[in-house]
């Protein structure tokens, strides 16, 4: 079998799965109303700078600072005069490219260990499998603000830390797929006539596998977008990005609560929730769409 | 597998994976980048000679392989080192603080706990009614907000605007009272609402999760029979459905420890509450390398035995685990 046909099949096999998935999806609510929370904040990332004057985040000495919602600044100011909303705009974009980026990374490593780990077994598997539990049960926000901390406030380590920290539960998953993936007869045909070890996981194990970490990517998404937060509520964040987390952290810091600043407080974190939620509605959408029995089981 | 093997494979995981931590705990804070030296002594213009003292002083001029059984020799006699910040050893600052942790965490875990095992029961008894589904709601949302940011708006809507509750901390600094008594409801007073948040935060995952265990339950062949045989509708719940539903319940309080620990150092950053959290909060942002080093050892070392211990209680609870 040439290779080129090989490719061909593979394309389709994807095209397939895809298209029965999405006429399953679209008929469920949760999972729509999650994709459009996710679609709005995705044009308000990218059409944020056409949307707002930027100047607006400059510190001019003319606007009021700390001043409750008015007409001018729809949701008010902070204490250097900044633009609420503006802000909550403007920082939808590296919130969520730091959320993505994280996702990424963790998704690759999870992915990586969980196929290689399933595959061949033995003392692969065992150390592994080790390494992925020492992650799974150290808490996980100790562990990221202690890297975070020592390696510096930027946000290349942010998306590291939090990528380096979350891959644990996608590895189990994947692994428990792939071991029983490579029992099929298509995997030992394809042994038969001569594919190595690469080609079966890339061609054979990695399509099938591919609607769990489909569905895990939304979960993993979720939590990345809450750590960047968190992250950066606790001092962690690099200062000069505006992020969701960052604003929280600096509202914080200068009293915002005691000063009873719900405006400065309230909209940053309602869209990491909001965002959140979108996330794990789809996350639950999903798990009905690639778990039938848990479909039959609700009609 | 008998009891006593399964009891030793685990027991031996749990070494390992102690361990692992160790050499993590020792060597993430050596190939790090920054020198501790700079970050002890703070003066950019100290002179290499007494730079080379302090390093000997502190075995940095020997390799990092002495350096390591070094720091695995002190492990052992219970030496953490100084902290740089409080000029004190880093144990004795940690014990100080695990009581107003353990006051905290502990009523706020059982108070979700059971909050979250009735109302489970309740949506589960009546799924697909309005209140299930408004319970489900709730309990999604509160489990995808910030735990810091939750714990805001409570200080925010009850200390800040309603005034009921104090702002944070744990007493009135510099307040004389007038005796013991005045003193623990001071004290009561300020932990209301600190445990009250985590339990809020907490709580919606023991919902989600009884109801889906006890909605398995229910379907089970065993219910069947035992309404055929005419068991009452509270005892099929009390006897038969519930004590098989509480069963993940139990790994999930040790699966949570982690999360428990994470929502631990924002309530106390957040609440000034003077625990282990808060110490780490303060100890991150004073680079204190030494508390924060010690308390993440200390910290992941309880959290891995906590789990050992759920294993152990799960086998004995479930009885199909044994054969």
């Amino acid at each position: 079998m040439n290779s080129a046909l090989v490719k061909q099949e593979t394309v389709t096999l994807w095209k397939k799965n895809f298209s029965s998935f999405w006429s399953i999806f679209r008929e469920n609510t949760m999972g729509l109303i999650g994709l459009i929370i996710l679609a709005i904040f995705a044009l308000m990332a990218i059409l944020g700078p056409y949307l707002v004057d930027i100047s607006i985040l400059t510190v001019d000495g003319v606007t009021q600072v700390m001043h409750p919602p008015t007409a001018g600044y729809v949701l008010g100011t902070d204490d250097l005069g900044k633009d609420i909303l503006a802000s909550v705009i403007i920082g939808s974009r590296v919130s969520l490219l730091v959320g993505l980026a994280a996702t990424v990374i963790s998704m690759v490593i999870g992915t990586l260990v969980g196929i290689v780990s399933g595959f061949y077994g033995r003392a692969v598997d065992t150390i592994l499998m080790r390494i992925t539990d020492v992650f799974l049960v150290i808490p996980w926000l100790p562990l990221m603000l202690v890297m975070a901390a020592l390696l510096g406030p930027s946000l290349g380590n942010i998306i590291f830390v939090i990528g380096i920290t979350s891959w644990a539960g996608t590895a189990r998953i994947i692994r428990s797929q792939t071991l029983s993936i490579k029992e099929r007869p298509y995997v030992e045909r394809a042994r038969a006539i001569g594919s190595g070890d690469g080609h079966i996981m890339l061609h054979h194990i990695l399509p099938n596998v591919f609607p769990l970490i489909f569905a895990n990517t939304v979960l993993v998404a979720a939590v990345a977008i809450l750590s960047e937060t968190t992250l950066s509520f606790l001092g962690m964040g690099d200062p000069t990005q505006v992020t969701w987390g960052m604003m929280l952290h600096f509202a914080f810091s200068m009293g915002a609560v005691s000063f009873g600043a719900w405006w400065w407080l309230l909209p940053p974190g309602i869209c990491v929730v909001l965002v959140v939620l979108g996330f794990t509605f789809i996350g639950y959408a999903l798990d009905e769409v690639l778990n039938p029995k848990l479909r039959r089981r609700d009609q | 597998m008998n009891m006593r093997g399964y009891l030793g494979r685990k027991f031996v995981q749990a070494l390992i994976t102690i361990f692992i931590v160790i050499c993590m705990n020792f060597f993430l804070f050596r190939i790090m980048p920054g020198d501790p030296i700079r970050v002890l002594i703070r003066n950019p213009k100290i002179s290499g000679e007494a730079l080379e003292r302090v390093r000997e002083q502190f075995g940095l001029n020997e390799s990092l392989l002495h350096q390591f059984f070094i720091y695995l020799k002190d492990l052992f006699s219970a030496n953490l080192g100084t902290s740089f910040n409080y000029r004190q050893p880093v144990l004795d600052i940690v014990v100080e603080r695990i009581p107003a942790t353990v006051m905290l965490v502990g009523t706020a875990t059982i108070l979700s706990i059971l909050i979250g095992v009735v109302l489970g029961v309740i949506f589960a008894w009546k799924r697909g009614t309005r209140l299930d589904v408004i319970g489900l709601s709730v309990s999604l949302i509160l489990y995808s907000m910030p735990t810091f940011w939750v714990a805001i708006i409570m200080v925010m809507l009850f200390a800040v605007y309603w005034q009921i509750f104090p702002l944070g901390g744990m007493g009135m600094p510099g307040v004389q009272y007038a005796s013991a008594w005045a003193e623990m409801i001071s004290q009561l007073r300020h932990m209301i609402l600190p445990t009250v948040t985590f339990a809020l935060i907490l709580v919606g995952e023991y919902v989600l999760i009884m109801r889906s265990s006890l909605l398995e339950v229910m379907r089970e062949d065993y219910m069947l029979t035992a309404r055929a045989k005419g068991v009452s509708s509270t005892n099929l719940l009390r006897r038969h459905a519930l004590p098989n539903a509480m069963l993940p319940v139990v790994t999930l309080i040790a699966i949570n420890l982690g999360f428990i620990v994470g929502g631990a150092i924002q309530i106390e950053t957040v609440f000034s509450w003077p625990g282990l959290g808060r110490l780490m909060y303060t100890a991150l942002t004073n680079r204190d390398y030494p508390v924060l080093q010690g308390l993440f050892l200390l910290v992941t070392i309880a959290v891995v035995g906590a789990n050992f211990c759920a294993d152990i209680i799960y086998r004995y609870l479930d009885p199909r685990v044994k054969s």
